[in-house]
Formats: structure tokens, C-alpha cells, sequence
């Protein structure tokens, strides 16, 4: 019994959808069913893994073009306090900006392909995960700046067996939030910039013909990746080396 | 001719700027300690005497007044002298080995790990390498902390109220250790508590520091051998002299 509770409200969900799919009067609405058919449909046809590796592909070179610029440029931020206080004003100005604002402009800049998207990911993942990294800095608790120095490490040093591994736990936290951020993201950038990929399923499943069993079976497999990827995540948080950061 | 002093105090005073005033912390500090020495700085909280340990382990700059180690003055913390805070100091992502080893990068891989194994032992921490310091007590952590200061082979130590945050059974067992582990390294240390009985138990000397702003009001030489009766009439007078010194009564 306890080991069906995590899916009965999942089950209950399927049973409501599927009786109110029965009852509705267009007709354009499909049951659960019919969405399993769509699925195989496309699988048959080739067409899901070609949206979902094109999808991850996106998502894969935005997000980590991110990590790898962000979180060495928030670190260093968050060092010298001066970069920071440069910085910090136009950061925060650029980061109420919803990313997908910038959907025109990065289709003026990259016109319609792959790199407005990746560009649009880039950005949702970049400026939190630079915020996130700037913050974890400042929270390093000073004994353990003061023991690292003692031991005669030099900058550089500090930043890398000091710094870095103190803020781990919090840069992990930021990394799962912004790589869902990402998975939304890439979802709205297909739709309009790129025709591939299960954003752009969705919108062309609808205008090709009103087929909601296929635009809902696009919803479930986003539904199903953006889980599994935060799985992988939370799997991080759970090594030794970082557990000591999330309290008891 | 008598050998110079390993730490020499000058004339030290550090004011710090608030908010429209000036509050002035330390006060003209001279002290001079022997080589060997261990000497607690005894005074209630909030009175400076940290301030003080912070400056002659070189991680504040004091506002006027100098201290000397070696006949050198003091620029910057130096791995020569190991400040040792309250077991919050350890690296919560190193385990015991990784810890003890931290200081020792510029060591080859075997005498590194030669000197792991012999400072985990000497702290006895044997059996614990590869844990971490959240699956450590309170006791254990110290430890850990005192044996990474004591791997880089210093020859001062600077402990800020090193047992303060543990219980006092394990306070007890950890000055013995201390007593144990200095038996086999002798390196001059400076004390810092506000802990009456510690600095009779530990100090061959106890400085006591009066309230802010924070002059030496007398030191006191502890003239008893180790191991020390904490029940013989010595260990009482002294004690009582501390406490007259500190400004409280015999009787709570």
C-alpha cells in the first residue's frame, strides 16, 4: 500500500481525465489513451527521439556553455568585491527580464536555428547561476578563509581547494534549479525559433490539423525528462563531499 | 645571557571605528613569551583577548604597537604559527586524512601520508581516516583540528577557546590530551579562554586581561608540576587568586 501512495494521485488524475474526455462535446480533447497512441505513433515514425535528442542537444549546449562561464565569473565576482559591485546593478537589472523576452532579438542576432535557442538557454541558465555563485562566495564561512590563508595558500589556491569545495553545496542547489529553468526554456524557444525539437511538436501538432493527442503526448515526455534530469541532480547532493551543506 | 622571546608584545593598542565613535579594545599590551612557553590569556568575554590572539597570529593589523616572533614583526598569518578555532575551523568536505593532510601540499605523496598516519594517531583518531567530520562528536573534531595545526610542524600555536563549545567531561579529557599531545611536541602556545580552572590546569603562565578596553592586570605564574592536583591547597589558592583578580567572589 505505501509503495503505491507516491502514484495515486497520478492514477486518480488518468481517471478524472479520462471520464471528462468522455464527456466533453468537441471532441478535440483526447483521453489517455488515445495520447498513448500518439506516442507510439511518433516513436513509430521516428519522430520522438528525433524531438527529444534535438531538445537535449539544445538544452545540453546552452546550459553547460552556462556552467562553464557563470560559475568561474560569479566566483571571481563574488572574490573581489569590487568586480562585484561593478557588476552586481546590471545583473540585477538584466534578470527580472523574463528569457523569453529575448526570443526576437535572438532570432535577429542567430536568425531561426539552433543557436537562437542554445542562446536563449544560455541566458535563463546564465545570469541565476552567476547570482547563485556571487551569493555561495559570500556565505563561506571566514574560518575556513582564515585556516586556508593560514596554511599559506595563495589566492588562486584559495579559490580552488577552499572556496570552490565550501560553496559546492550551494552551486549544486543553484545548478538542479537552473537546469529545470533550462527545460522550461527550451520548450517556449522551439516553438518559435526552431522547427524541431518537442516545443516545436506541440505547436506544429496543433496546426497540423488539431492533433491534441500528439500535443499532449509532446507534454508528457517533457513531463517525464524534466524529471529524470532532476533525479540526476538530486543524485549529486547526496555524495559525502557535499552532504554537509544541506543540514540533517 | 638569556635566549630572546619567541612572541614579544610592544606597546600594542587597537582602537576600532564605529559608527561616529572610536572604541578602543586593546590598551598598551606588552607581554613577552619563552620558547616552550604556555601561556593562557585569561579574561571574560567580550574583553578583547581575542582581538589580541587575531593580531599576533597576523590575521588583523593592530593600530598601533608591534608583535615580534622570532625578533621578526608579524605582516600575515604564516604556517610557521596555526591558529586553532573552535572546531568550526575543520573543512566540512575532507575527510580525517584529507583534513590532517591539507596543509601539506608541498610534501611528496609519502611523506605526506607518513605524516597523516602518525598526527591521526597522536590525536587518536585512528580508525576514523576516511570519515567525515559531520560523522565526528564535538571531541573528535577538535582533535582533528589540532592535529592538521600540528602536521605543518608549527612552532606556535595560537587556540582561540578551543574546548568553549564542548561538554565538560570532554573539556576535561581534551586539556589532558593537550597536556599529552604538547609532552610530545613542545611548541609555545597561546591560550586564549575565560575559563578560570582551564588556565590553572593548562598555563605555565595566566595572563589576566581586565574589561574593555583591555590592559594586562597581572600575569600569574602557575608554579605547580604536571600532572596537577586539582584538590591540593596550591591548585586552590591559585585559583582563588585568579578569581579575586578577575573581580568576582569565592562564593556564587
Amino acid at each position: 500500500m505505501k509503495r503505491l501512495l507516491p502514484f495515486s494521485a497520478t492514477a486518480a488524475l488518468l481517471i478524472v481525465w479520462f471520464l471528462a474526455a468522455h464527456r466533453q462535446v468537441s471532441g478535440l480533447f483526447p483521453d489517455p489513451l488515445q495520447v498513448l497512441k500518439g506516442l507510439l505513433e511518433l516513436l513509430r515514425r521516428g519522430l520522438l527521439a528525433k524531438y527529444v535528442v534535438a531538445s537535449l542537444f539544445r538544452v545540453t549546449w546552452g546550459y553547460s556553455l552556462a556552467v562553464v562561464t557563470a560559475i568561474p565569473l560569479g566566483l571571481l565576482l563574488g572574490w573581489y568585491k569590487r568586480g562585484e559591485r561593478a557588476l552586481n546593478p546590471l545583473l540585477q537589472l538584466l534578470r527580472p527580464i523574463s528569457p523569453l523576452a529575448w526570443i526576437p532579438i535572438s532570432i535577429l542576432w542567430f536568425g531561426v536555428g539552433d543557436v537562437a535557442a542554445i542562446f536563449l538557454i544560455f541566458l535563463a541558465s546564465f545570469l541565476p547561476l552567476t547570482a547563485a555563485a556571487m551569493n555561495a562566495v559570500r556565505n563561506v564561512p571566514p574560518t575556513l578563509l582564515r585556516a586556508g590563508r593560514n596554511f599559506g595558500l595563495s589566492n588562486p589556491r584559495l579559490l580552488v581547494d577552499v572556496i570552490l569545495p565550501a560553496a559546492l553545496p550551494q552551486l549544486i542547489v543553484a545548478l538542479r534549479i537552473s537546469l529545470g529553468v533550462a527545460w522550461l526554456v527550451v520548450v517556449a524557444a522551439e516553438m518559435i525559433a526552431v522547427n524541431s525539437g518537442l516545443g516545436f511538436l506541440i505547436v506544429d501538432a496543433r496546426n497540423a490539423g488539431n492533433r491534441y493527442d500528439l500535443v499532449v503526448a509532446g507534454m508528457v515526455m517533457i513531463g517525464l525528462i524534466g524529471l529524470v534530469l532532476d533525479l540526476g541532480m538530486q543524485q549529486l547532493e547526496k555524495m559525502k563531499a557535499l552532504k554537509w551543506g544541506y543540514g540533517s | 645571557m638569556t635566549p630572546p622571546p619567541k612572541v614579544s608584545i610592544r606597546g600594542l593598542s587597537m582602537r576600532f571605528p564605529t559608527d561616529g565613535s572610536v572604541i578602543e579594545v586593546l590598551s598598551s599590551i606588552d607581554l613577552e613569551v619563552k620558547d616552550g612557553e604556555l601561556v593562557c590569556i585569561l579574561g571574560p568575554s567580550g574583553c578583547g583577548k581575542s582581538t589580541l590572539l587575531n593580531i599576533v597570529g597576523g590575521f588583523l593589523k593592530a593600530t598601533s604597537g608591534a608583535v615580534l616572533i622570532d625578533e621578526q614583526e608579524v605582516a600575515g598569518p604564516d604556517p610557521r604559527r596555526i591558529f586553532v578555532f573552535q572546531e568550526r575551523g575543520v573543512f566540512p568536505w575532507l575527510t580525517v586524512e584529507g583534513n590532517v593532510g591539507f596543509g601539506l601540499f608541498r610534501l611528496g605523496a609519502a611523506e605526506r601520508a607518513e605524516r597523516i598516519a602518525y598526527y591521526v594517531k597522536l590525536v587518536g583518531l585512528s580508525g576514523f581516516e576516511n570519515a567525515y567530520p559531520q560523522e565526528l562528536s564535538g571531541g573528535m573534531k577538535q582533535r582533528l583540528e589540532v592535529a592538521r595545526a600540528l602536521a605543518v610542524n608549527p612552532d606556535v600555536l595560537f587556540l582561540d577557546e578551543p574546548f568553549g563549545a564542548l561538554d565538560s567531561i570532554t573539556r576535561l579529557v581534551m586539556r589532558s590530551e593537550l597536556l599529552r599531545i604538547r609532552r610530545a611536541e613542545k611548541k609555545t602556545i597561546l591560550f586564549v579562554t575565560h575559563d578560570i580552572d582551564e588556565s590553572v590546569q593548562l598555563a605555565d603562565r595566566v595572563v589576566v586581561m581586565s574589561t574593555r578596553p583591555a590592559t594586562i592586570r597581572r600575569i600569574v605564574e602557575i608554579d605547580m608540576s604536571h600532572p596537577r592536583d586539582l584538590s591540593s591547597p596550591r591548585y586552590i589558592a591559585l585559583r582563588d587568586l585568579l578569581l579575586g583578580e578577575i573581580g568576582l567572589a569565592h562564593k556564587i
